[in-house]
């Protein structure tokens, strides 16, 4: 044996080297203490909390039935009755805009929890098992990109009702291809990493892998572009609300609210009434997307302090 | 390829004949990987990473692998743990062959008894699994150590072996150092109390100070747990510290494989001859015993070898027959093979 024959590698005192890290952190709490570090993405933390808050407790905080006409106060400037004055039929928009966010907030998350579940699942099985089956689910999403979707909305909200649960199906199922390449890309290059290589040589099952390796690795990319994503649905609910195709009134949605507002007199000369749907509506999809920037960085385990 | 039909004949009958303490027979193991063109994918070329290598191991000793980066030794060893799927000969493990068995019955046998211990330190632990965790996953996936209990007495003895403190276990991959990770991926090659443990590059990525202790602890391991080692290294000194014998792979192919001592002595083989006359050697009175051997050119692409001699691109000693014959692997000495038309008459 070489043991006998040649004199040991000289070096320091094989065992133990030195002691490792005695008060270890548990995972959590140095995300915490790296997303703490970014002031934006506390702020907009904040804001969300605000935002959610608002929502939830809309019933109680709002000052006025959101629906409640009041046809001699249309237009009125913000003001004691109306802090942030009112409609086109005298609603007040302070508890529109409150219960509005129930309706924004809803459309957002639920319809980016389905499309990152979509998502996820066919990236994950593309890029783990890779070749025809790789080949076939991205052309696959090709095609679904390639859909002229605006379109395809427009005649799907014309063909079912629009309601809130038609508005996040449709979201889902066309906004998880982003998504889908996203956690593809992840899963290409982990499934090559050394890490995985090592499970694979100690026999854990291929399901296991994914979920238990791969994802919690890939996790950061995703939740980044969900946080991104309920930006855009909120966006995109707006925008179908605006053309008359989202949420139907008298509900109202941020979006909604908007639609009453196109006429360019009321747009100039109440400038309050499409102005505080707006500011929320970007107010929103900014803190979102200084959260998800906060994530992405908190998720990262190689960038240290 | 209708040559491997018969090497697999050729297989057959020499398996019974087998020496009992040979763990691992590898015969003419090729990996080719397709190379792809166009929107169509179709298959252009080959890249022939590993081509045609035969040596066996025997149990309790150690194979160190040496060749410059490119040269096909990773590829062999993945392939030899069947991470990858051999596109031909044979991988006799206790003379069965496992070149062409599909995962579902590599896992009772072969994902237990042969495993790996990578290069990179950072890159072969999950970052998100604590030592603990991705000590007892094995256990867990090969119903092995049926309790908690049991896997923690497990987990602690593996600490204890491979010198880390026990109150590790919760802490996670970055709060160690560097050697003290590659300490816990040994630990982890350990777990499931495998017969063979293939080191790729086990030691490169870490100090020297470092190396010397990883080293040691293969080296006591194997006397404690008699485990069988298959060495890869692009450095000639540690493979020269730790093997019994010493593989040289150039271009996919063995080039030479001999007992330790003969080779780093009189090494044959002209890329074996070049690569030992770039080891710095030191005497007192400075000056140098080796003749220092340049190698003019690159190693050439896989995808497309030189014909006859793989080598002879290269080759300070090239002769007209190096161009368009093959030469063999053949037995130059007594436990000595050499791929060269140096050693032995030509086969015509």
């Amino acid at each position: 044996m070489t043991l006998t024959e040649e004199p040991r590698l000289t070096g320091r005192p094989a065992l133990p080297e030195e002691p490792a890290v005695s008060t270890h952190e548990p995972i959590w709490k140095l995300m915490l203490r790296k997303y703490m570090k970014n002031k934006l993405a506390v702020a907009g933390a904040v804001l969300l909390f605000l935002i959610i808050g608002a929502a939830i407790f809309a019933p109680w905080l709002a000052p006025k039935d959101p629906s409640q006409q009041v046809l001699l106060d249309k237009l009125a400037p913000p003001g004691k009755d109306y802090p942030l004055g009112a409609d086109n039929l005298g609603r007040d928009t302070l508890s529109r805009l409150l219960f509005g966010a129930r309706i924004s907030l809803l459309v957002g998350f639920a319809s980016v929890a389905g499309s990152i579940f979509i998502g996820t699942v066919v990236g994950a099985v593309a890029g783990y098992y890779g070749g025809k089956l790789d080949a076939v689910l991205m052309r696959f999403v090709d095609a679904v990109i390639s859909f002229p979707s605006l379109f395809l909305l427009i005649t799907l909200v014309t063909i079912f009702e629009p309601s809130i649960m038609t508005l996040i199906g449709i979201f889902a199922i066309f906004g998880w291809t982003g998504t889908a390449r996203l956690v593809r890309g992840e899963f290409l290059s982990l499934r090559k990493s050394e890490f995985v290589l090592a499970a694979r040589t100690l026999g854990i099952r291929n399901g296991r892998i994914i979920f238990s390796h791969i994802l919690p690795n890939a996790l950061g990319p995703i939740i980044v572009s969900a946080t991104l994503g309920v930006g855009g649905v909120i966006l995109g609910e707006a925008a179908l609300s605006y053309l008359g195709l989202g949420i139907q009134p008298p509900t109202p949605s941020w979006g909604n609210m908007l639609q009453s507002a196109q006429n360019p007199q009321i747009m100039l000369g109440a400038w309050w009434y499409p102005l505080f749907p707006g500011l929320m509506i970007l107010t929103t999809v900014l803190a979102f997307n200084f959260v998800g920037d906060g994530l992405r960085d908190a998720f990262d385990p190689k960038i240290d302090d | 390829m209708s040559e491997i039909g018969l090497i697999h004949s050729l297989g057959t009958e020499e398996t019974a004949g087998r020496p009992r303490d040979t763990l691992l027979e590898v015969k003419n193991l090729q990996m080719h990987f397709p190379v792809k063109t166009g929107v169509l994918q179709r298959v252009t070329g080959q890249v022939k990473a590993v081509d045609g290598v035969s040596f066996t191991v025997k149990k309790g000793k150690t194979i160190g692998i040496v060749g410059e980066s490119g040269c096909g030794k990773s590829t062999m060893g993945r392939s030899i743990i069947r991470l990858y799927e051999p596109t031909g000969g044979e991988i006799l493990y206790n003379g069965k062959d496992i070149a062409g068995l599909p995962e579902k019955q590599l896992h009772p046998l072969i994902r237990r008894e042969i495993q790996m211990v990578f290069q990179d330190p950072n890159a072969s632990l999950n970052p998100r699994k604590s030592l603990g965790s991705a000590l007892a996953e094995p256990m867990k996936a090969h119903n092995l150590y049926g309790s908690r209990q049991k896997r923690v007495e497990r987990i602690e003895e593996l600490l204890d072996l491979v010198g880390l403190h026990r109150s590790v276990i919760n802490n996670y991959p970055h709060e160690f150092s560097g050697g003290q990770r590659q300490r816990i991926g040994i630990a982890r090659a350990l777990v499931l109390n495998p017969e063979l443990v293939i080191a790729d590059e086990a030691v490169s990525a870490l100090d020297v100070s470092v190396q010397a202790q990883i080293i040691n602890l293969l080296e006591d391991l194997q006397e404690k747990l008699g485990l069988t080692y298959i060495f890869i290294s692009h450095d000639l000194s540690v493979v020269r510290h730790i093997s019994d014998r010493v593989g040289v792979m150039y271009l996919g192919k063995l080039v030479e494989l001999s007992d330790k001592e003969a080779l780093y002595e009189e090494p044959l083989h002209p890329y074996t001859q070049a690569l030992l006359s770039a080891i710095p050697v030191i005497k007192k009175d400075g000056a140098e015993v080796r003749e220092r051997i340049v190698l003019k050119g690159d190693l050439p692409s896989p995808s497309s070898p030189p014909p006859g001699c793989i080598f002879h691109t290269r080759c300070p000693y090239k002769m007209p027959m190096c161009e368009t014959v093959v030469p063999d692997f053949r037995e130059a000495a007594p436990g000595r093979q050499v791929a060269c038309h140096l050693y032995g008459e030509p086969p015509f």
